[in-house]
């Protein structure tokens, strides 16, 4: 992964719209959080292989980027994502990777199943 | 209270992620291996879900199972653990599983291997939610036994209110003598301990004491039995 370039980010993403993809969204501040932080309120959500079509997707703000995409019936958006990749199976992986290396947010779209 | 590290008939190690073996119980596994022990090691998950991807980041969400797959056949050609068995699960979902389908899980395996000792979590005490199911798991599986039948559990607690639940460990092995094999075995999971194995190399170099003394000693409770986590299952 490469940090952002909001201009070719952009035009990956727009390169997914209208099509019918697999979607994988993560937030995390990892299950230790409340361990090494007694008091640590520990949030987080995970989603994978939901389906989803979007009409408009954008890179917004300053990095850390904010990244949101338009539903027929509602809304995805993920922000802190610093980083990307199209990898070699033609999936769009985003990333928001902390001051020390570690995975707060992803973001990724796959026009096939990601792996279980 | 260093005890002798009893030979055993054999031994089954269960944790939920690569790298659980190693900080805790990977000179112990060591001494096994050495004593002619079969061990067999079933990790539940690949830790898909680690954290950590480096600056720059040297994997993805995506490729990190493949990275973790190889660090974890490594540290257990390092610990020499002929049989290692990788379950299939998806980190951070453990807990989400049917949970008689997890306890059927452990119970095969100890049908299938007949141990005289397994080594995993203690329920309560393990921090992570795949720890902890993990560790339900076994104590379900050994409670169905009778008694006599069953095997011993050396338990891993590290949550912050162990002593205070648990008291001190009962069991502590010297492996001192496993020094270079255990720093193999970090070492074999660098995407996991890279961050802390400059470090501890350093003080063991420079003789800390403290150091030395945390790394040297593994330290296991038994389950107590009659402070069950619950009445029945």
């Amino acid at each position: 992964m490469e940090k952002v370039n909001p201009e070719q980010l952009q035009r990956l993403i727009d390169s997914f719209a209208g099509k019918e993809l697999y979607i994988h969204l993560e937030t995390t501040n990892g299950s230790y959080a409340a361990h090494f932080n007694e008091g640590f309120f520990n949030a987080g959500a995970f989603i994978r292989n939901a389906q989803i079509r979007f009409e408009l997707g954008k890179v917004a703000g300053e990095a850390p980027h904010r990244v949101g995409l338009k539903l027929p019936y509602g809304w995805v958006y993920a922000q802190g994502i610093t980083h990307y990749e199209l990898d070699e199976h033609g999936r769009l992986l985003m990333a928001g990777l902390d001051g020390s290396g570690k995975l707060a947010v992803a973001l990724e779209l796959s026009e096939t199943p990601f792996a279980y | 209270m260093a005890v002798k590290i009893e030979k055993e008939r054999s031994v089954l190690v269960v944790f939920p992620h690569p790298d659980d073996e190693a900080f805790g119980t990977s000179g112990t596994l060591s001494k096994y291996v050495d004593m002619g022990v079969p061990v067999t090691y079933a990790c539940l998950t690949l830790g898909e879900m680690g954290r950590n991807l480096g600056i720059p980041p040297f994997a993805t969400r995506e490729t990190l199972p493949e990275v973790r797959k190889k660090e974890l056949q490594a540290a257990a050609d390092a610990i020499g653990i002929k049989d290692l068995r990788m379950m299939g699960f998806r980190d951070k979902t453990v807990e989400f599983e049917d949970d008689e389908k997890m306890v059927q899980l452990i119970s095969g395996l100890i049908d299938e291997l007949d141990p005289s000792l397994i080594i995993t979590f203690y329920p309560g005490y393990s921090v992570h939610p795949d720890h902890e199911a993990t560790a339900r798991a076994v104590v379900r599986a050994v409670r169905r036994l009778p008694e006599e039948k069953r095997p011993k559990l050396y338990l891993v607690a590290f949550a912050n209110d162990t002593e205070e639940g648990l008291g001190m460990p009962d069991i502590e092995h010297e492996v001192a003598d496993m020094l270079d094999r255990k720093i193999k075995t970090l070492k074999a999971h660098a995407s996991q301990t890279g961050y802390m194995i400059h470090d501890l190399e350093k003080a063991i170099a420079a003789g800390e004491a403290e150091a030395i003394e945390r790394f040297a000693k593994e330290r296991f409770y038994r389950y107590r039995w009659h402070d069950d986590f619950e009445e029945s299952f």
